[in-house]
């Protein structure tokens, strides 16, 4: 009005022709602002009169006499989408490789020895008390080790066989429990136990016992879940976005049983809910497992990679603020925990895709938990320079052919090493580098694979550039203030700026594409070390 | 090519214990020329091929439309006072030749004053030789006056690397644009040498009708024989200064006799297209906005910044078209637009992501008041008829607080849905 105003003065004093037009067009501009005003304002206060009468608890629906912003630019979504509810996200990149697993289940690779690992869980002692010694026969489920802290909390076998080695690392830390697989499984038969009228108390003393606890994580900080603390809710995320991800509508076929059954126990576990994360982005329908899930909540996602991750979920679900405390829990594992109950044993065994352009043939293989990498690639290996890696390419885990599969993954990446000089690589707008800058070729091939190679492009450097965490981040979060508050160790800041709502997983896109090569994920962990040594 | 490469970095390297200095500069230069080959450990295993190299060159690419144009315009403007060849393409070897002259020396002491500065320090402190200022050195030509005597030039830009950079840690750390500071402290240790009339126009030995031109040996010895020999036009050391020639630029002549005066020395056309005095590359919009879409294409300069900023001008030169108190505010708001370097300050100075706000609201408020502030500072300040130096350097101390609002609104964000959970 102000403007306005100021050119009806302009006008008055007798200017040019050009004034003249200046000042209509303000004027009209001011008359269009005025009704766009007036039908806002008695639209809000329709709004909030159908809120208050309706009888519906759907607190998303639009009573609004216009289409909301979300709904003008929605993604034309799939039919069996109409009425679900669903979070659409822009942000986030996907990052297509070279190698994908192709979908059969390859069950002759066998890996001949398998281990648990103490250094995958976060939050436990460094050397926990040793239940068996190298010679000891085990069964599947016997227990191995448990926690010095919570003797109660024990790591069971994942296959029978002979424990062959202990090895030790730093400060005789324990870095493996190696088994020799025998030939024909032999497991421990665990007491049958009745669901539906037991008390969580019995329920969480069965699992400990059976050495399943240890499938749970708990957020924050990503540790093992508290034993006498039922969490807040329960998540679990029904598709993987990261690079090569084993499809779990492929590895949940044939396991819908035990699927809902491990839901079933997660029920019983926690006071609030279950909320199931399920892949709203393709034109099929997920898994009747996962659509037909029963005594959960429901949530479809549509976007990029880290929409996969349950991090991401979480934070448009219901976020984690401070003091709370929520697990989460692959496919996999939930499929492990239901069998404890539908087979009345501990049975590790876990589908696992093996990728990556380095391989021959890419395929699922049928093994169990903590197999040897080596076992899993041998003879399939198609170029000798390669990197093995225990999860995807962004948040696993380099690994030796001697080294074992992490408790928690259920994909083995083989990528090769970029350990070459370029030519003028910062000029070069080279083809195969995955990349969400659009001064390579390759934005403008969106539909492109890339043959994943691990150099780092570049040296580490101060952070410079501002806006790139953001763009691959679908957070509500400042995740470059973030890292630079975690990096001076201002823990208010750390908190405020939602350091609990993040794991590794869910930044390791931000670490890729960081122009400045900063170590993020480890920054993170750093991050949230410190904030768990406080509370 | 990649072998002979290596070969030949291998026989130069320089041994890193004996002269740790050479090493510093070695590595700057190897890492220039093939990208070492590291490999990715513990975190990602895949990177992107984005690297602050690739970010930084992207920048100075955007910028050699601009260098082509100012070296030739200021040769042309050097020719209009003379009132030698008025077209624009007419005299062009002497032109070019004109600029050139003037331009390299300027660039060679940015450059080993700057450089040489950053890989004392890379050595001093043993980190690789950062790129930082391969952005700011091609900046900082551009934005100087044509005839800045090159020991000014080489104060200014030690003084904004030493001081504004390096005090503060170094590329990355800056609180203050490099290449602004290297501006301001000219202007506020020499004015005359960037304010005024007499700045603009190169190789006169005073802006005044009748004045000589100030030729030097290399133009008058060493090309002249070169264009007889082609029977080409040659630089004539008896041209003076046409009569009625001012040197002003538009936005002096808005500042004290309104648009009027503007119209009477410039076309609409001649400042759109930058056939006028001013800095070395503010002067051509066409070709700036074209830089600007490349980095807003790349995604290498934040649109956020550039957008909000044109948003903040708009509204305060629409303010001063409504208020009439002087000559300028009068100034219809779309010609503002034509005049001075706004356009250029717009799509690299504001855009810097060390001295920008960081977050994205931020990044909208930032842009905008420096619109407005820059607005103001144009308009109203009677010392200094161009106010976005000023502007972008203000906002740029203030970018911190407006991220730490920013901040403080996630995070009171958060606390809330807490309370609400709880």
């Amino acid at each position: 009005m102000l403007i306005a105003s100021a050119a009806w003065a302009q006008g008055a004093h007798g200017s040019s022709g050009s004034g003249n037009i200046l000042l209509y067009a303000l004027i009209s501009v001011a008359v269009l602002v005025f009704f766009y005003i007036v039908v806002q304002v008695s639209d809000s206060l329709l709004v909030i009169e159908s809120r208050q009468n309706s009888s519906t608890a759907n607190s998303n629906a639009n009573f609004s006499l216009f289409p909301s912003w979300k709904e003008i630019f929605a993604p034309r979504l799939p039919d069996f989408l109409k009425n679900k509810p669903i979070t659409i996200l822009k942000r986030g990149h996907d990052i297509l490789l070279e190698g994908e697993a192709a979908r059969v289940v390859d069950k002759s690779v066998a890996a001949n020895t398998y281990a648990v690992q103490p250094p995958n869980f976060v939050g436990i002692s460094p050397i926990p008390k040793m239940m068996v010694e190298v010679g000891t026969e085990v069964k599947a489920g016997d227990p191995l080790f448990h926690d010095k802290t919570r003797p109660e909390l024990m790591w069971v076998a994942p296959v029978s066989g002979e424990v062959v080695a202990i090895n030790r690392g730093e400060k005789r830390a324990i870095t493996s429990v190696a088994i020799l697989a025998d030939k024909e499984m032999k497991y421990r038969s665990l007491p049958s136990f009745k669901l539906e009228d037991s008390t969580r108390e019995a329920l969480v003393s069965f699992l400990l016992d059976a050495g399943a606890w240890p499938l749970i994580c708990q957020r924050p900080f990503g540790v093992m879940a508290d034993i006498g603390e039922a969490p807040r809710d329960i998540f679990i995320s029904t598709f993987d976005t990261a690079p090569l991800a084993p499809d779990l509508n492929f590895v949940v076929e044939g396991k819908e049983e035990a699927f809902q059954k491990g839901l079933d126990v997660l029920n019983k576990l926690t006071a609030g809910k279950v909320h199931l994360g399920l892949d709203g982005r393709g034109k099929q329908e997920p898994h009747k497992a996962f659509t037909e899930a029963r005594g959960v909540e429901l949530h479809y996602f549509h976007g990029k990679h880290p929409i996969g991750n349950v991090g991401v979920q979480i934070h448009h679900i219901q976020p984690i603020a401070a003091g709370d405390k929520v697990w989460s829990l692959g496919v996999q594992e939930v499929i492990a925990l239901g069998r404890l109950f539908t087979e009345g044993r501990y049975n590790a065994e876990r589908v696992v895709a093996v990728a990556g352009a380095e391989l021959k043939e890419p395929k699922y293989v049928n093994t169990y938990l903590g197999a040897k990498m080596g076992n899993l690639v041998e003879g399939n290996l198609a170029n000798g320079h390669v990197r093995l890696i225990s999860g995807d390419v962004l948040s696993g885990e380099a690994k030796t052919a001697e080294d074992f599969l992490n408790y928690h993954d259920d994909q083995v990446t083989v990528v090769r090493e970029g350990d070459e000089f370029t030519v003028f690589g910062w000029l070069l707008p080279s083809l195969n580098t995955p990349s969400i800058s659009k001064t390579f070729p390759s934005a403008f091939m969106p539909k492109m694979k890339f043959r994943a190679e691990t150099n780092t492009h570049g040296e580490k450097r101060a952070f410079v550039v501002t806006g790139s965490y953001e763009k691959v981040l679908p957070m509500d979060i400042h995740p470059q203030e973030l890292f630079k508050s975690i990096l001076i160790g201002d823990f208010e800041k750390m908190e405020g700026l939602g350091i609990y709502e993040l794991l590794e997983e869910d930044v390791a896109l931000c670490e890729f594409v960081c122009v400045s090569k900063q170590p993020i994920q480890h920054i993170l962990r750093q991050g949230l070390d410190m904030m768990r040594e406080q509370s | 090519m990649k072998k002979a490469l290596l070969k030949f970095f291998e026989r130069i390297e320089p041994d890193k214990k004996k002269s740790p200095f050479l090493h510093t500069l070695y590595d700057g230069f190897f890492t220039f020329a093939l990208t070492p080959p590291h490999v990715t450990s513990g975190g990602v295993h895949i990177r992107d091929g984005m690297d602050l190299k690739r970010q930084m060159v992207h920048v100075v690419f955007a910028l050699l439309l601009l260098y082509l144009f100012g070296m030739y315009n200021v040769g042309h403007q050097h020719f209009v006072a003379l009132g030698q060849y008025p077209a624009f393409f007419s005299g062009f070897h002497l032109k070019l030749i004109f600029g050139i002259i003037l331009m390299l020396p300027i660039f060679v002491v940015t450059h080993v004053v700057g450089l040489g500065i950053e890989f004392y320090y890379a050595y001093k402190k043993g980190h690789g030789i950062e790129e930082g200022f391969l952005v700011s050195g091609a900046l900082i030509p551009l934005i100087m006056p044509p005839d800045i005597p090159l020991w000014i030039l080489a104060l200014s830009v030690a003084f904004a690397v030493w001081i504004g950079k390096e005090a503060f840690g170094g590329t990355g750390m800056n609180v203050l644009n490099i290449a602004l500071l290297a501006r301001v402290f000219v202007f506020f240790a020499y004015p005359t040498y960037i304010s005024g009339d007499e700045a603009w126009v190169a190789g006169l030995e005073k802006v005044a009708a009748g004045a000589s031109v100030d030729y030097g040996w290399i133009h008058l010895h060493f090309f002249n024989p070169i264009f007889e020999s082609f029977g080409w036009a040659t630089y004539n050391p008896a041209a003076t200064v046409v009569d009625g020639f001012s040197g002003a630029t538009p936005l002096s002549l808005a500042f004290h006799n309104g648009w009027e005066a503007v119209m009477h020395s410039y076309t609409p056309n001649q400042m759109l297209w930058g056939l006028i005095p001013g800095s070395v590359g503010e002067t051509s919009k066409p070709l700036i906005i074209i830089g600007a879409l490349f980095l807003i294409l790349t995604n290498i300069a934040d649109w956020r910044i550039m957008l909000s900023m044109v948003g903040g001008a708009v509204v305060m030169a629409m303010l001063f078209n409504g208020w009439q108190a002087t000559e300028f505010m009068k100034v219809p708001w779309y010609y503002q637009f034509y005049m001075g370097s706004f356009w250029f300050a717009m799509a690299f100075m504001a855009t810097d992501p060390v001295t920008a706000a960081s977050t994205p609201a931020g990044k909208w408020i930032y842009g905008f008041l420096i619109g407005a502030i820059g607005m103001i500072i144009r308009v109203l300040n009677p010392a200094y008829p161009e106010g976005w130096m000023l502007a972008i350097l203000f906002m740029n101390v203030f970018a911190p607080l407006i991220d730490h609002y920013v901040l403080q609104g996630n995070m009171s964000r958060r606390l809330k849905r807490a309370k609400a959970a709880a």
